[in-house]
């Protein structure tokens, strides 16, 4: 029962703040919705008992990526008759999208509905903690672990690179 | 009420579909290139939520190491997507799409 209505309650503020995300015209505001639906996603995480993604996406989504964000956002510090026009390019294409959206996703979500398990229970034990992901993370995706260092490294380099005013 | 009352993952699913459906009508609509990008990130949080969602069904804890994958690789993305974001407004001093029509620097 509880998690009935947490899942609810984080559904919609998902939902809901994502919308807000891609409706304002000032990006401080969507920014700033979106480090909100991070925090509602993690506690849909947390709520499904992936209790690591859900502290990392917290450290890592709201705490790091959306801070760079808005590092980027305000130190371009647009302002705001710049940002008057920049407007969707008629809300028409958005609501259009979401209007499709709902036409095929409607069947599908019954299908799901219709065909899919009854309520799953959360596993036992420590399943989604540290040492669950983790033991599972060093034996079978050690190659790819180790190639994501490399990944972030290359980020960084290019990044570096692509804002440097001269070469 | 049996659709609603006991919270099967089908309906993890179809909150991450609509939460995917969200984040596309951002990226195609708008205009200004921080909304974009925070439309792309919007997205990969729905698969997120999906990996996650069909870890717990399986039982199998490998949905939720690649959920640690896709939050590095987003970073890394969302880094280098912000430099190309500046290194584009020190062009034009402007962050609008719209603007982004050619290949030519």
């Amino acid at each position: 029962m509880i998690e009935t209505i947490l899942f609810y309650f984080l559904a919609a503020l998902l939902l809901g703040l994502g919308l807000i995300v891609i409706t304002r015209t000032n990006p401080i505001a969507s920014a700033l919705s979106l480090v909100g639906a991070f925090a509602a996603l993690a506690g849909l995480y947390a709520l499904e008992s992936a209790k690591l993604a859900a502290v990392l996406q917290i450290l890592v989504y709201a705490g790091g990526i959306m801070v760079l964000m808005l590092f980027v956002i305000m130190l371009l510090n647009l302002p705001p008759q710049t940002l008057e026009p920049l407007k969707a390019r008629g809300a028409v294409v958005a609501l259009a999208f979401l209007a499709v959206g709902v036409l095929f996703g409607a069947p599908l979500a019954g299908a799901l509905f219709a065909g899919g398990t009854g309520a799953v229970p959360l596993p036992a034990g420590d399943f989604g903690g540290v040492a669950g992901v983790g033991g599972k993370l060093f034996a079978d995706y050690l190659f790819p672990f180790e190639a994501l260092s490399f990944l972030l490294l290359a980020a960084l380099v290019g990044a570096l690179v692509l804002v440097k005013k001269k070469l | 009420m049996e659709l609603f009352y006991p919270v099967t993952p089908a309906h993890y699913l179809v909150l991450s579909a609509a939460l995917f459906t969200v984040g596309v009508a951002g990226a195609l609509s708008r205009r200004n290139l921080f909304v974009v990008l925070m439309s792309l990130e919007l997205m990969l949080n729905a698969v997120n939520l999906s990996f996650v969602t069909f870890s717990r069904m399986n039982g199998d804890v490998s949905g939720q190491v690649v959920v640690l994958f896709v939050v590095a690789v987003a970073a890394a993305e969302a880094c280098v997507g912000l430099a190309l974001v500046l290194a584009f407004y020190r062009l034009g001093e402007s962050v609008d799409v719209d603007l982004l029509k050619t290949l030519k620097g």
